[in-house]
């Protein structure tokens, strides 16, 4: 399993974390899948985080957001391969609510985590199973070093 | 004439591999109840055992939630296109 992203937007959604922190970013990967295994992302799509209610410890990314980004992706022969979000002064490693709250199989979930202010690690999740035995396996991030 | 509907990637392992498909129906509801007739796999994707969408299921009718249009009997016509996006969400 792996995700391969160019360093230039791994930087992006790095630097989206240390921008809202102490807040969580999120935001949405576009790109293609390569085969079952492997993905490439080709744009990063940075999305609001409507869980005002907590914004330091959770993210919710509008609906209507991603309607509007699947239907671009798509347009432009991509699709959504997988979403990323911020861990403000926690580790780089998936939560029971993120994995509850995760339903896109087969996409990848990255998570960056941000020490005061600065992106530490970020680490990648594949979902894999149907939603009653859905879990999370570690995944390769391959940086490219050219878009 | 045929409504399209846009399958989310997690889903289109039950839809054929499929990203656009074409249903037929007066309303959303009747468009769904032809995309499970179609593709019977995506039932329990989309629909709990009660038959309700489940929490996590979006349905767009063009730019809008159909749940704050008329839910599954909101009228559809030829010219709509029907998005499925499950939510994305989580959190430390």
């Amino acid at each position: 399993m792996a995700v391969k992203i160019p360093n230039t937007l791994f930087e992006q959604l790095r630097q989206h974390g240390e921008q809202t922190y102490p807040h969580e970013c999120c935001g949405v990967l576009v790109g293609e899948f390569t085969d079952e295994a492997e993905k490439t992302v080709t744009s990063v799509v940075p999305c609001g985080n409507t869980r005002t209610d907590s914004l330091a410890n959770r993210y919710h990314i509008s609906p209507a957001e991603l309607v509007k980004i699947q239907r671009d992706a798509m347009l432009a022969g991509c699709d959504i391969v997988g979403f990323y979000h911020s861990h403000p002064d926690h580790p780089a490693q998936w939560s029971e609510t993120d994995l509850a709250e995760a339903h896109w199989t087969g996409c990848s979930y990255l998570i960056t985590s941000v020490e005061n202010g600065s992106a530490v690690l970020t680490h990648s999740f594949v979902l894999l199973g149907q939603e009653e035995e859905k879990h999370f396996e570690d995944e390769v991030i391959v940086q490219l070093s050219q878009k | 004439m045929p409504i399209k509907v846009l399958i989310p990637t997690p889903l289109r392992p039950y839809a054929g591999k499929q990203a656009v498909l074409e249903v037929t129906g007066q309303t959303v509801g009747e468009a769904l109840s032809d995309l499970v007739a179609q593709y019977p796999d995506l039932r329990k994707h989309l629909f709990s055992e009660e038959g309700k969408l489940r929490s996590f299921v979006n349905v767009y009718l063009n730019d809008e939630d159909i749940r704050y249009l008329s839910k599954d009997t909101t009228p559809v016509k030829e010219t709509d296109t029907i998005t499925i996006v499950p939510s994305v969400a989580g959190g430390r």
